[in-house]
């Protein structure tokens, strides 16, 4: 493998690196509030993902200009761009949600830490 | 053009906002605006069903009429009129049965808890009726962040719970996400129609091959699929049984729906038997999943968590049903889908009925629980025979198709699969239905004996009584409605 395959290449590694990020500390970090981190970065790479491949050079954005006239290469992709809007959307609610049941947990068990909520559930049991 | 397909969804979002404000003012109001938005809706979905077998063609909903490929289409087909019905069905049933349930198990939390319920089963719908890959994902999402709501409002351990499965529904989704985006970066649509007549120029490329791997992978954790089942265990037993009602039938099997979606109407034929050995993979580890479920159901004393695994094999009989990839074998699973809905939902309400009752959720407490609620125990009674597979419930012939199927592709470990969990369920059902037949021991007096209020008690009939007509009535389902999803698979 040489240098150039990485360097035409780097987006995706940057994307793999912060998918494999996200994932590891989601399941190997014993504080709940680093797993949603690992979460959030996760999703940051899924959007990152599409930006990549919408990615356009000389192109502007897609509202029809008469100088330009209506040649498809003059002008970005919006569907990804937009996608990745709902994604965002998606992921807020899904990182709020994350957070209240936190709010809830910190509150009945006074801790974030993994183990120990697990210890003191299986004490009460 | 006809609304039906559009309007089943926004029937309960509209349900879900105005449930929200009128439960503000008035629980009871907001409880009558949900259970009315739940009944239209399947109203709605019955008559989408009856238009549908009657045309025989699907029916299409152009969002904002932009014609597909560009804009987003709800299609309502043969396969998605089943899921709606069946979907909506079991919402309304479980939505009269919530008030004594949240009561007795979350007091407080009913006023949240409508709107969020009309808000899964409107996630779960429109899962079912888009035609967009796309558009799933939010859908799914939706429904997704609705259960855990819901499902945060249980037993102590439940925020917990429901935090890993989050964490777990996350990656699922997002490598679903992925996916898509390989998809769309490939094929350059999102429309599922428009893929199925561009993927076959593109069987061999890479990008195509990784989006089904992501995609399968992302809807199988959602679908519990073993060995991505763990999540869920702990978070049906700590939820509401009102709420592990309303999950546990319906909202594994809309994943399942999604995978089967992909299989035949996404990817090219073959796709997933030849090209990629998808179908063969689900259906390996959905022969282990059934073995492993049922197993572990046996070792449980806590009722819910009983029938958790039991869910875990259950939902391994659609999966094995994938994994024939044969008409008969896909029916059988495709069929497997309501039946296991009705089952798993009755023996959740009576778990509810009881707990409201008695205070049991342990198997050992509901000793005696036959001579207090006589009629109650009959639908569990029905709903476990169904479970073993005793004909002529539902039950029976869901696998009586896989075994058919099993038996045409030669496959002799999946039919022993079959056999044996039928053999280990029968050994965890009728260890409770003998529990309840006992005496119950003179320490533990039933709190409020008696059978559970009607509000509760009908939800149960009903689904008692629909498990022996799904039954009986097994053919017509196949013929009218079944024949015509599996047409992709030839035969």
């Amino acid at each position: 493998v040489t240098a150039d395959f990485f360097l035409g290449r780097y987006p995706y590694v940057l994307i793999a690196v912060l998918l494999i990020l996200g994932l590891y500390g989601m399941m190997y970090k014993r504080n709940l509030l680093k797993k949603v981190i690992g979460m959030t970065i996760f999703q940051t790479a899924i959007y990152l993902l599409f930006i990549q491949g919408a990615t356009k050079t000389g192109a502007t954005i897609p509202v029809l200009s008469p100088e330009l006239g209506a040649g498809a290469e003059h002008y970005i992709n919006p569907l990804p761009q937009v996608i990745v809007l709902t994604a965002i959307v998606v992921g807020v609610a899904i990182t709020g949600v994350a957070l209240s049941l936190l709010l809830v947990i910190y509150r009945r068990f006074g801790t974030l830490d993994e183990v120990e909520i697990l210890e003191r559930l299986r004490e009460s049991a | 053009v006809s609304q039906i397909p559009v309007l089943i969804p926004t029937t309960l979002l509209l349900a879900a906002l105005l449930s929200l404000l009128a439960g503000l003012r008035s629980r009871r109001a907001g409880h009558l605006v949900a259970v009315a938005g739940m009944l239209a809706s399947f109203l709605v979905a019955l008559a989408g069903l009856r238009a549908v077998v009657g045309e025989g063609e699907a029916l299409r909903y152009p969002m904002g009429h932009w014609m597909p490929p560009i804009g987003i289409e709800f299609v309502l087909d043969h396969l998605s009129a089943y899921m709606t019905t069946l979907v909506t069905f079991v919402g309304a049933l479980v939505i009269v049965y919530a008030p004594r349930s949240f009561a007795r198990e979350a007091p407080g939390k009913e006023v949240f808890a409508y709107p969020a319920m009309s808000l899964l089963v409107a996630g779960l719908t429109g899962m079912c009726l888009t035609g967009d890959i796309f558009n799933l994902y939010v859908f799914l999402e939706i429904s997704a962040l609705s259960a855990y709501a819901l499902l945060a409002i249980g037993d102590r351990a439940a925020p917990v719970a429901t935090f890993r499965y989050l964490i777990i529904g996350a990656v699922g989704g997002g490598l679903y996400l992925l996916g898509v985006a390989f998809l769309y970066s490939s094929a350059g649509t999102l429309n599922m129609a428009d893929l199925h007549a561009r993927l076959p120029e593109l069987v061999e490329s890479r990008a195509v091959i990784v989006a089904a791997l992501f995609m399968v992978v992302g809807l199988g954790v959602k679908m519990a699929l073993f060995p991505l089942h763990f999540w869920l265990p702990d978070v049906y037993t700590n939820a509401p049984s009102a709420v592990a009602g309303l999950i546990a039938p319906v909202m594994t099997k809309v994943s399942a729906y999604a995978i089967i979606r992909l299989f035949l109407d996404v990817f090219p034929p073959g796709f997933f038997t030849e090209a990629l050995p998808v179908a063969q993979t689900v259906g390996w580890l959905s022969a282990a999943g059934i073995l492993f479920g049922s197993i572990l159901a046996i070792a449980q004393q806590d009722y819910r968590r009983m029938l958790a695994y039991s869910s875990v094999g259950q939902i391994a009989y659609i999966g094995l049903g994938i994994g024939l990839a044969n008409p008969i074998g896909l029916i059988g699973g495709l069929l497997h889908i309501l039946n296991h809905a009705l089952m798993k939902g009755c023996l959740f309400l009576v778990g509810g009925a009881v707990r409201l009752r008695t205070g049991a959720t342990r198997i050992p407490d509901f000793a005696g629980t036959g001579r207090i609620m006589p009629w109650t125990m009959v639908a569990f009674t029905i709903g476990a025979l169904a479970m073993v597979g005793i004909p002529p419930t539902a039950g029976f012939f869901s696998k009586w198709y896989l075994l058919l199927g099993t038996v045409e592709a030669g496959n002799w470990v999946w039919f022993a699969v079959i056999v044996a969990s039928s053999l280990l369920s029968a050994v965890y059902f009728f260890r409770v239905v003998e529990m309840i037949y006992r005496d119950s021991p003179e320490s533990a007096p039933p709190a409020e004996p008696g059978e559970p209020p009607p509000s509760m008690f009908a939800p149960i009939a009903i689904l008692a009584v629909a498990i022996l007509a799904a039954g009986i009535f097994n053919v017509v389902i196949v013929n009218e409605l079944l024949e015509r999803v599996v047409a992709p698979l030839g035969g």
